[in-house]
């Protein structure tokens, strides 16, 4: 996110879209319901599903899975149009104004660059016209035909109202009012939040609706402001921490990039010049990463070995170690061994069958769960020989999070100290013991060795206690500190490259600043600013700020745009930035001075980018392609079906409407929890909603001769499920055109252990990601339904 | 107002109590007073942050005399309040819970059932497969061509792509930090979670 929870009290709209926070996000609304009876805000939903989210909505827009790009691609076109935006800051604050290089191109779907045998572009005219020192051009007249905004109408003008609703099947009339309503957002007194989830993400084109939303706020001007921003509803509650500190493939903690094997990165002073822009926040980009890599290596980390910079794993510049790649590596048998700590791939991965077999090829697996997963049994589940799966399996018992004690992050950055209230469950243990030890006994495996290769885990600094793990250590590490006097850092502003300090990750760098002062345990709820930011209750990073970009709160002379969206305003008296929220800029540079009206510090102009330079693998405006699997046979925007950048992992696997005619979601419940253990174990909840089940509009059920409670069989070109149906008004058939299109919605909770059990859902889902990120296309695939026996 | 016991009963623990009460239309507060002292009259409350979704919502665990006597929405917290979803109200059955894991389990190759097993041996196995598996299958060096001169040049890599991580969403921050550390100090590359999916 980038305001808070709290901060949803200070909007005017809510656009909710791609996620359905009354249900999943439930304590949410309290500030939403907060909004709607102090201020008179309004909430739009926009989902192909009527939820409680859309009953506590004032408009509700049907839209089918997969349209989000059409959707506000039409909304671009109504305000670039009718010029609805909010002039003074796109102007000024976004790269709306600056000139694009002549030779970038789009026609029939495709930028230019495009290469169809790699599936992939050349950047090379995604770029600004620069003048003789490489500064950027620009119009501020907005004339130029190639300035971004000129481009940007230009590239949206096919997304009349009637060419969108035949994609989306969202009635004319509704889309009609929510343009009216969203672009009266662009007034200097108004602010709308975009709330979205994975509704939204998990596409083939997931990253570029997510891009879609942060280019109409920026229209808007509603980054950086209260009841502004792009809002992610994260699912889990430290799925933030756990991004932050990159359990993933392509980032380092902190959202550094992980070296790859490439000329460019061949040294750390090669990967430093490479990776480190000459202007915004990211010019500190070597503090951050030099003082890692002393968290990592602590003493063995010296200047004459590049701070042990040869010690990171490079990746494979051509390949991708994403979570589909892992288990087609799996599939192919070679992955060999695999942790697994509280994630239930066998429930929750895409194409759930082919990971659990990929599972069958594994030498051995270690599970660490609170309770026995799918995952951690797959050699039992219904269909499997035991006898015939040489996999060895360690499942060890993890304890639940109030049985001991540290941080998670939430949506809203706000990292959250949690105390251990009870001891843990049987000889259950924290996570945080279990790879303390791991580790111990890993580096005593590998302490006599001395192979050049055993050289970056025997050199690991890891010195956290023997049994127990001392979390105080751990904490101190990723908020850094000097690595002669042990000396706390203040914040990642004092970090250092030579060595001096450490910070296993920069961006939480300030909750630990002194000593005794874990500013993530602060419980202080008292707040005297009107729009509530709570400074004094734990920390949220960076630097303790609520609203990212809040210099966008104020205009061009530093005073807030309207007296109720005040965050950050310049004091000239004492020559700083003041307000009710930690300034998210140089706290001492005045308006007028160079630079005083950049406010997004971490780019390297300091301005929005509506155009994306070379961000997005699909290019600089995000266009709309139909899913892997598509009800329609063409695309009425261009030539173009699918996004022209994904991988097709496996082409045989495509769903096409004749067989499978339905579009179908998965979905989550208010009872549930993603991959289900921790609540289909819980008798409370299980009680709640026992079965699994596949939600069927009335006028499809009839079509079909299906009656609420009957067992229906889900059939998609992957595989097929038995379940429940649940005939419903919350789905309604969408007109295409004139072609009537239905669609169904599963819960992806289910699976064959704990007290509540179902089939899979993501059985049925394709092993295809977005083009981006590759996160699974779990949102919009294609189906049939029919009776059982 | 017509009000059940058991909706009473849920009322009591609200902490808008007076204001919910008075819309009531009827005085409460003696009886309620009294159904909150009976339990957790002399339990120890830590707060703590719910599990499941990631609003970050406060919730208080009421400990007596080393047993788990109630767990309820924290009213101190600023963005809950004290209020509570279905999901959030049932955390007390996850320690209260005779389907946790109370013991490490082993599976052998072939098996069709679970062994207990103590940590000792568990973590001394594991730590023994991970590093036969990495060592049989590490690459230190890779030979790429520079794109500027056509010629070849080795990188040190230093990677294993013979094991995958999984998981983090559900663990602490720093239970994530040196879960990644101690990986990226082994080699992996094949580091994943909840969050790609």
């Amino acid at each position: 996110m980038t305001n808070h929870w709290i901060d949803l009290k200070n909007t005017d709209l809510a656009l909710i879209i791609g996620g359905n926070p009354a249900e999943n996000h439930p304590l949410s609304f309290k500030w939403l319901t907060k909004a709607k009876e102090d201020r008179g805000a309004r909430i739009i939903h926009v989902d192909p599903r009527f939820t409680r989210t859309s009953a506590k909505a004032d408009i509700y827009a049907k839209m089918r899975s997969g349209t989000d790009i059409a959707f506000i691609g039409g909304i671009f076109n109504y305000i670039l149009q009718n010029d609805l935006y909010h002039k003074e800051y796109v102007l000024n604050y976004t790269n709306a104004p600056l000139l694009i290089d002549p030779g970038y191109k789009f026609e029939d779907g495709l930028f230019s660059g495009y290469n169809p045998e790699k599936r992939s572009y050349s950047t090379d005219t995604w770029k600004y016209q620069t003048d003789a020192e490489g500064k950027p051009l620009k119009d501020m007249s907005l004339s130029s035909p190639y300035c971004v905004l000129n481009l940007m109408k230009k590239h949206y003008e096919r997304y009349d109202i009637d060419t969108v609703c035949k994609v989306t099947g969202t009635p004319r009339d509704v889309y009609q009012q929510i343009l009216e309503n969203v672009a009266a957002m662009g007034a200097k007194d108004k602010t709308m939040t975009i709330m979205y989830a994975m509704g939204t993400t998990q596409h083939t084109v997931g990253s570029q609706n997510v891009r879609s939303y942060a280019m109409l706020q920026l229209l808007l001007g509603n980054i950086g402001r209260p009841g502004g921003g792009v809002n992610a509803m994260r699912g889990e509650s430290n799925v933030q921490g756990s991004t932050d500190m990159a359990l993933l493939f392509h980032i380092l903690p902190g959202y550094i990039g992980t070296p790859a094997a490439k000329p460019e990165h061949a040294t750390l002073q090669a990967y430093l010049e490479k990776e480190t822009p000459k202007s915004g926040y990211w010019s500190n980009k070597p503090k951050f990463m030099v003082s890692m890599l002393k968290a990592f290596w602590g003493k063995a980390a010296v200047k004459e070995n590049e701070f042990a910079y040869q010690y990171l794993p490079k990746l494979n510049a051509a390949k991708n170690y994403s979570h589909i790649a892992l288990f087609e590596a799996g599939a192919k048998g070679d992955l060999k061994g695999l942790f697994a700590f509280g994630q239930n791939p066998v429930v929750g991965g895409p194409n759930s069958e082919i990971e659990a077999k990929a599972l069958e090829n594994l030498d051995w697996m270690v599970a660490v769960d609170l309770w026995e997963t799918e995952t951690a049994a797959f050699w039992s589940r219904p269909g499997a020989k035991p006898a015939d799966i040489k996999t060895e399996v360690f499942l060890l018992p993890a304890c639940a999070s109030y049985e001991k004690e540290g941080t998670i992050s939430n949506s809203g950055r706000w990292i959250q100290y949690r105390w251990k209230g009870v001891e843990p469950a049987g000889e259950s243990k924290a996570d945080l013991d279990i790879i303390n030890e791991l580790g111990n006994r890993l580096k005593k495996l590998y302490a006599g060795s001395t192979r050049a290769e055993d050289a970056p885990i025997r050199d690991l600094h890891w010195d956290y206690g023997q049994g127990a793990c001392d979390i105080d250590r751990v904490a101190r590490e990723i908020n850094g500190y000097d690595t002669t006097t042990g000396k706390l850092v203040p914040g990642f502003a004092k970090l250092m490259d030579d060595g001096s300090t450490c910070s296993g990750n920069w961006i939480m760098s300030g909750m630990y600043p002194e000593e005794g002062k874990n500013l993530t345990q602060r419980r202080d709820n008292k707040d005297k600013s009107k729009i509530g930011t709570y400074l004094n209750w734990s920390f949220s990073w960076p630097a303790n700020r609520r609203i990212i970009y809040n210099r966008c709160s104020a205009d061009l002379t530093g005073s807030p745009w309207a007296a109720d969206k005040a965050v950050i305003w310049w004091d000239p008296l004492q020559s700083k930035w003041v307000g009710e929220d930690v300034p998210d800029f140089n706290a001492t540079l005045a308006p007028d001075k160079p630079g005083g009206c950049n406010p997004f510090i971490m780019r390297p102009e300091g301005l929005g980018g509506i155009f994306g330079l070379n961000a997005m693998k699909e290019g600089p405006f995000p266009e709309h392609y139909e899913p892997w699997d598509t009800p329609l046979d063409r695309n009425p925007f261009s030539g173009q079906l699918l996004n022209p950048v994904v991988k097709v992992w496996r082409p045989e696997e495509m769903g096409t409407p004749d067989k499978f005619p339905i579009v179908a979601t998965t979905y989550r419940l208010s009872e549930h929890w993603q991959a289900g253990a921790m609540t289909r174990n819980v008798p409370w909840l299980a009680e709640l909603f026992p079965d699994m089940f596949v939600e069927i509009g009335e006028d499809l059920a009839k079509e079909k001769g299906i009656n609420n409670g009957d067992m229906v069989v889900v059939a998609s070109a992957r595989g097929e499920i038995k379940c429940y149906a649940m005939v419903t008004r919350r789905f309604e058939a969408f007109n295409l055109d004139g072609r009537t299109v239905h669609q169904v919605g599963l819960p992806w909770h289910y699976g064959f252990k704990g007290i509540a059990t179902g089939e899979t859902a993501n059985v049925l889902t394709p092993h295809i990601g977005d083009g981006n990120t590759m996160i699974p296309e779990y949102k919009a695939f294609l189906v049939d339904v029919r009776r059982a026996g | 107002m017509q009000i059940s016991r058991r909706s009473f009963l849920k009322l009591s623990g609200a902490t808008t109590l007076s204001v919910m009460l008075a819309d009531l239309g009827f005085d409460l507060s003696q009886a309620s007073a009294q159904v909150r002292g009976f339990k957790i009259k002399s339990a120890k409350a830590t707060p703590t942050i719910c599990p499941y979704c990631s609003v970050g919502c406060g919730i208080l665990i009421y400990n007596e005399n080393g047993k788990l006597v109630n767990a309820e929405g924290d009213p101190d917290h600023p963005i809950n309040q004290g209020s509570l979803c279905s999901k959030g109200a049932a955390v007390y059955q996850l320690h209260e819970n005779e389907r946790r894991l109370k013991k490490p389990l082993y599976r052998a190759p072939g098996s069709d059932k679970w062994e207990e097993k103590d940590w000792e041996w568990m973590i001394e196995k594991i730590a023994e497969r991970a590093k036969k598996t990495r060592d049989a299958n590490f690459t230190v060096k890779e030979t790429v061509t520079v794109p500027q001169t056509g010629q070849a040049a080795d990188i040190v890599v230093n990677r294993t792509e013979a094991i995958g991580c999984l998981g983090g969403a559900a663990l602490d921050n720093e239970e994530c930090y040196l879960l990644q550390k101690l990986m990226r100090g082994m080699g992996l590359v094949y580091i994943e979670h909840q969050a790609r999916i």
